[in-house]
């Protein structure tokens, strides 16, 4: 029991002081993580602007700086973004359903969020350290389709309707691939628990890692997470040029810039499963002298980076996908993968110990 | 009452607030919004039993999947709360069976003393290191295949008659086969012709 603790005791007395301590130590932790993410959601925007801008020969947002000092340009964007937010009118129809016109963003932010509690950033630090936290965080990103499908609904507009309606059928779909993907994941882990499944590719370098005999599930969970937030080349739940903007068109202000925050937090939280899952976490690539001076935590930001850079690159190369071949894509190409390596990962896992201890097999089946 | 009995008693007020918007509200689409507020609250009570698995599967499953699809369907649907009205008095007494069914069986558990249920041990908590997955998973693949392999059977078979029932072949419309467009060689679309020019220069 240490010097809080205490003093939470003396302030509420003894039944209830641990147990406004242990509240008022989780709201900490809370706003720990949730305060970086929001400015890391932030900086997302304006990295994606940027990087697009140079992939297409142009120079992106220069203009916004702080204070006016030169080499800052343009670093200012995202909070100019937001004050501009904040300050516009939240308009809402006149047909609409307002009680929940204003719940579904709430709606989608709130599981794009909750879903970091079990997230493990290195060996200590993670804020609910459970079993069961691989299923903990699949309930969660199949919570956020309600905030769409909600939005759509109250926006009373045929165009807001048809973009949630193509977004269920599609988050739906692509849950199951993600599903089998990580059926795969805890086969050989032998374990839900997020931090687990780090250690689990514990070794001497990244040969370790469950990327190398996952590869399809890591191409099929990485691509179904897209799909599941819906960014390009998988946005026909936005499609500009056919449904306007999809299930926000009759969004302003702040309600839509929640919208826009959610799906940049889903980016970084499925980067973040990706390297929690397949890249090994917070373990440095070599067991050798420099890299693993580095923090654990520092291995993590770098891959979650490498990861959503891919993000911006697709959306700077690919485009959009037909919707008839997405629904291809999810179940008549990536379920029936998955379903074929969950069979072949239990054949490898049941052979004999002799074949088991040869030099490819035992870095990950010991 | 401790912290744990009072979020207990938050969870079941709203699970018998939300149960009983279900079946009152007239709006459809709130019916639904209610029942997955209902599913989750009563996946939070299950947490408080200590069943993780069940709770999460709760949620993934019914919150996360059937619930979307459901409201899918009543917000496309144009209903027409009359029609539904129509056969209320015709069920009635049906209906009225099945609730008194209900109440005989939850009266049997709340008096369990008469029944000798005190003879079913209280379960005990278990230590950290529990893993009620990990239990339950030893069961199903174990102890009950038989019966778990059953029931996947089953919902299979479900599955193929569901999508038997709604395919057809169209031939009144044109749609793209993938595998056909991409098998397609270059010498199915273009001919080459070697020929003289036909102007006189």
């Amino acid at each position: 029991m240490d010097h809080t603790q205490q003093l939470f005791e003396q302030m509420f007395g003894a039944e209830w002081g641990t147990t406004v301590y242990i509240v008022a130590k989780n709201l900490f932790y809370i706003f720990a993580i949730v305060v970086p993410l929001l400015l890391a959601v932030a900086y997302l925007t304006f990295a994606e602007r940027k990087i697009i801008a140079y992939m297409q020969i142009r120079v992106g947002p220069n203009r916004v700086t702080f204070f006016g000092i030169p080499w800052l340009r343009g670093w200012g964007q995202p909070i100019a973004d937001a004050v501009k937010a904040i300050m516009k009118e939240i308009i809402i129809p006149t047909g609409a359903n307002k009680f929940l016109f204003l719940l579904a963003p709430i709606l989608t932010i709130a599981p794009a969020l909750a879903a970091w509690a079990v997230v493990p950033f290195s060996p200590e630090l993670v804020l609910a350290d459970i079993n069961a936290g691989l299923l903990y965080i699949l309930a969660m990103t199949s919570l956020g389709v309600y905030g769409v499908i909600i939005a759509g609904w109250a926006s009373n507009s045929k165009y807001a309707f048809l973009g949630s309606m193509r977004s269920a059928a599609q988050v739906v779909s692509y849950e199951l691939a993600m599903g089998f993907a990580l059926v795969c994941v805890l086969m050989m882990s032998e374990s839900l628990n997020l931090g687990d499944i780090v250690k689990g590719q514990q070794g001497d370098s990244l040969l370790n890692w469950y990327l190398i005999p996952l590869f399809p599930m890591f191409l099929v969970y990485f691509i179904s997470g897209v799909a599941e937030t819906n960014r390009a080349p998988f946005d026909v739940a936005e499609g500009e040029s056919e449904i306007v903007a999809g299930f926000h068109v009759d969004y302003s202000g702040m309600a839509f810039t929640v919208f826009f925050l959610a799906e940049y937090a889903n980016m970084i939280l499925v980067a973040t499963l990706t390297s929690i899952m397949f890249l090994g976490g917070w373990l440095p690539p070599v067991n050798i002298a420099p890299f693993t001076l580095i923090p654990g935590v520092v291995w993590l930001l770098l891959k979650i980076a490498f990861m959503l850079f891919f993000f911006l690159w697709f959306r700077a190369t690919f485009p959009r996908y037909r919707y008839d071949q997405i629904m291809r894509l999810g179940w008549k190409i990536f379920i029936p993968i998955t379903l074929v390596w969950i069979v072949l990962l239990g054949a490898l896992m049941q052979l004999p110990e002799s074949i088991k201890a040869l030099f490819p097999l035992n870095l990950w089946f010991n | 009452m401790n912290f744990q009995d009072f979020i207990f008693y938050f969870f079941s007020g709203v699970l018998v607030l939300s149960a009983l918007g279900v079946i009152t509200l007239r709006n459809p689409v709130y019916a639904a919004l209610l029942l997955v507020l209902a599913f989750f609250t009563s996946a939070g009570i299950w947490l408080l039993l200590e069943a993780e698995f069940l709770a999460i599967t709760l949620v993934l499953v019914y919150v996360g999947a059937v619930m979307v699809l459901f409201l899918f369907v009543v917000m496309m649907l144009d209903i027409n709360l009359e029609r539904l009205r129509e056969g209320f008095w015709k069920w009635f007494p049906f209906g009225a069976l099945l609730a008194l069914v209900l109440a005989i069986e939850i009266g049997m558990v709340l008096m369990g003393r008469q029944f000798n249920l005190d003879n079913m041990p209280i379960p005990q908590p278990h230590e950290a290191g529990y893993s009620n997955t990990k239990e339950l998973g030893r069961l199903i693949y174990t102890e009950y295949v038989y019966a778990f392999e059953l029931a996947a059977v089953i919902l299979l078979v479900a599955m193929v008659a569901a999508i038997a029932l709604t395919l057809r072949y169209r031939t009144d419309k044109k749609s793209p086969n993938p595998s056909k467009q991409i098998a397609v060689k270059r010498d199915d679309r273009i001919r080459m012709i070697s020929m003289s020019s036909e102007n006189e220069e």
